[in-house]
């Protein structure tokens, strides 16, 4: 990025202006503790987590709660909790609202984004400030559970994937992409006598991979997170979503609210087995953060740019 | 960044199809708008592609905006078999609902904690991330500063549920923390429940989720900034510090003033998932804001109608707060978030 004005690079990565210092001894002991302090800060809580997870119930009384050197592996705590009960049935409601959810959001975002992305359309603009103007004004609560229960979606799963079926964000970031493609290439699928149809099936989604994936994970990640809308729409303890179990597990006592949720459950949770649900709820983002983290900041950058 | 209006008018200067298409096939062609029958043969397709996402829209946006109006009832839901039937048959009682919530002391409770924790993490939160921005840009490995980004992005896909559920494992009672004191003879303190410290607390939780995140923007805005700028200054004399404070800062200064805005707007919602998580730890007094208020005496308790009230006077808030800091930004010149022209 900086390399325009260097002659002979030490290395192909590393290379400074001519005309900048050379960093002080200071600033650069600052900088790295700085920047190891906060990876540090990142990575230790969730080694801590994974490793109290697999230790033996030995391992952490000796430790006195959680673990940070691990002593051999212990599954049983994993084995315990998928073998049935709350937790298991909490991860699959979890994952079907996850599944469902993104597609049915994808699928809608993606349709408005291109309907929206060709000016001069029947409707332009009403549409467009039609769309965008959620993006000011938020749903109010306590109407929005009103309605919400009053279609009578309460306990059901749709109540957690219809209401946030289309994020005014993700849809300017999938319009700014859809608007960047290159105008010659819709043209020449419109003189080919291509219908819009056909032509977002055709040649705008295959271009679009990156932001879809992108928006995809965006979408995947709020739905499997869910919490307070579970918290709002659902009563019923075998309908709770992985972060509500979680929630009654590790910060019961600390939310009244929430009483009841251990019902599948019949010892008091173990250190152990607390932390494994908590790797288990990690654990899907974890796994698939780093394969769509590369594309994201450009599809970040075109919604606050475009937004 | 291009203004708004700007991207609504991208497609004006499109390249017309040339002579060999038919008028009809292209959107902007002659300087005669076709008929509206012509233009829905034409755009049926798009329009169906909208339908979905603007009934979706429709009903859990714009009807709830709507539905406010509860906050000028004595809405009870019991009069009626659906909400919609207990709202035609509510009584309308005017402003009575706010009369009681500017008369409610645990409403300006929560209205004072909203604006104290907004106003400290805008001065304790608020510029890390720019901080951090240019530190990374600074790095000149960039498999390092990959991997840092990498590492510090993760946080903010983690749900509040989790984040809380980290610093009750680390800082918490039973916690990493406490344990290490008890193991050194030390008497452990638990920050989750001090009432004290919340604020800390809270903004601590927050920098850890998303100060990773917040460069992002930070981070382009660098990138853009002309190099060539740097080497004048530099052949003039100006230091690091010099060239940070002249160059770096100014070539940031829209965006700074673009996500103020933003945060001002919404100086409201301090986020409402935090906060409930943790409010019965540290208490009431402490952590109710605007948002759990909202919650706790609307649906938690029945009293639609006063929960709407709260939340209808937090939203005109916001509204004002936002058209207010646009209006700022525009006199110092600053695009801001729309511009009217």
């Amino acid at each position: 990025m900086t390399a325009t004005t260097v002659r002979k690079p030490r290395r192909p990565d590393a290379r400074r202006p001519v005309w900048e210092e050379k960093p002080t001894p200071v600033g650069q002991a600052a900088k790295t503790v700085l920047l190891t302090l906060l990876v540090l800060g990142v990575l230790f809580p969730l080694w801590v987590i994974l490793v109290t997870s697999l230790s033996s119930r030995e391992t952490i009384a000796e430790a006195g709660g959680l673990v940070v050197v691990p002593k051999g592996i212990d599954v049983s705590a994993y084995q315990t909790i998928l073998a049935g009960g709350a937790v298991t049935r909490a991860l699959w409601i979890s994952t079907l609202v996850t599944v469902i959810g993104t597609a049915v959001a994808l699928t809608v975002t993606v349709l408005a984004a291109y309907g929206l992305s060709r000016p001069g359309s029947l409707g332009y603009r009403w549409l467009l400030a039609y769309f965008l103007l959620p993006f000011l004004i938020y749903p109010p609560l306590v109407p929005k559970y009103l309605v919400v229960t009053g279609l009578g979606l309460k306990d059901t799963i749709w109540a957690l994937i219809l209401p946030p079926a289309i994020s005014v964000f993700n849809l300017v970031v999938v319009r700014g992409f859809f608007q960047g493609i290159p105008q010659e290439l819709l043209d020449s699928a419109r003189i080919d006598g291509a219908s819009d149809v056909r032509t977002l099936l055709r040649i705008v989604l295959p271009v679009s991979r990156a932001v879809v994936a992108v928006v995809g994970l965006f979408y995947a990640v709020s739905y499997w997170n869910v919490w307070f809308d579970a918290l709002l729409f659902i009563d019923r303890n075998d309908m709770y979503p992985i972060q509500r179990v979680l929630q009654s597990y590790l910060l019961a006592g600390q939310a009244p609210h929430t009483s009841g949720a251990t019902s599948g459950v019949t010892m008091p949770p173990t250190e152990s087995i607390k932390m494994a649900v908590v790797v288990l709820t990690v654990a899907p983002i974890v796994a698939v953060y780093p394969f769509i983290q590369r594309h994201f900041i450009k599809g970040v950058l075109i919604g606050a740019v475009k937004g | 960044m291009t203004a708004p209006k700007t991207t609504v008018e991208a497609g004006a200067g499109r390249p017309r199809p040339d002579g060999s298409t038919p008028p009809a096939a292209g959107r902007p062609t002659g300087r005669r708008r076709p008929s509206l029958g012509s233009r829905l043969r034409r755009d049926w397709q798009l329009l169906l592609m909208v339908a979905p996402g603007f009934l979706i829209l429709l009903v859990f946006s714009y009807v709830p905006i709507l539905g406010n109006v509860i906050a000028f009832q004595d809405y009870n839901p019991y009069v009626g078999a659906n909400p919609l039937e207990a709202f035609l048959k509510s009584n309308w009682i005017g402003f009575g609902q706010f009369q009681l919530l500017f008369e409610d002391p645990a409403f300006w409770d929560a209205f004072r904690n909203t604006l104290a924790i907004t106003a400290f993490q805008l001065v304790f939160f608020f510029p890390l991330p720019i901080l951090l921005a240019i530190v990374l840009h600074g790095l000149l490995s960039s498999r390092l500063r990959g991997f840092i980004q990498t590492v510090v992005y993760l946080p903010h896909f983690f749900s509040w549920v989790l984040v809380v559920t980290f610093f009750v494992a680390m800082l918490g009672g039973a916690g990493l923390l406490s344990q290490t004191m008890r193991e050194a003879g030390l008497e452990p303190w638990n920050i989750m429940t001090n009432p004290d410290t919340f604020i800390i607390l809270v903004t601590a939780e927050a920098v850890w989720k998303d100060v990773g995140w917040g460069t992002i923007v930070f981070l382009a805005a660098l990138s853009t900034i002309d190099q060539n700028l740097y080497e004048a200054a530099a052949a003039d004399g100006a230091g690091r510090w010099r060239r940070l404070w002249h160059i770096t800062l100014p070539g940031l200064r829209p965006v700074i003033i673009l996500l103020l805005i933003l945060r001002l707007g919404d100086a409201l919602s301090v986020g409402f998932e935090q906060f409930l998580l943790q409010r019965d730890a540290v208490g009431r007094q402490a952590s109710e804001v605007l948002d759990t208020f909202v919650y706790n005496f609307s649906i938690a308790t029945g009293n639609y109608g006063y929960g709407a009230a709260a939340g209808l006077f937090k939203a005109a808030v916001g509204l004002v707060l936002i058209l207010v800091a646009n209006k700022i930004a525009h006199k110092l010149g600053e695009r801001g978030i729309y511009s009217r022209s």
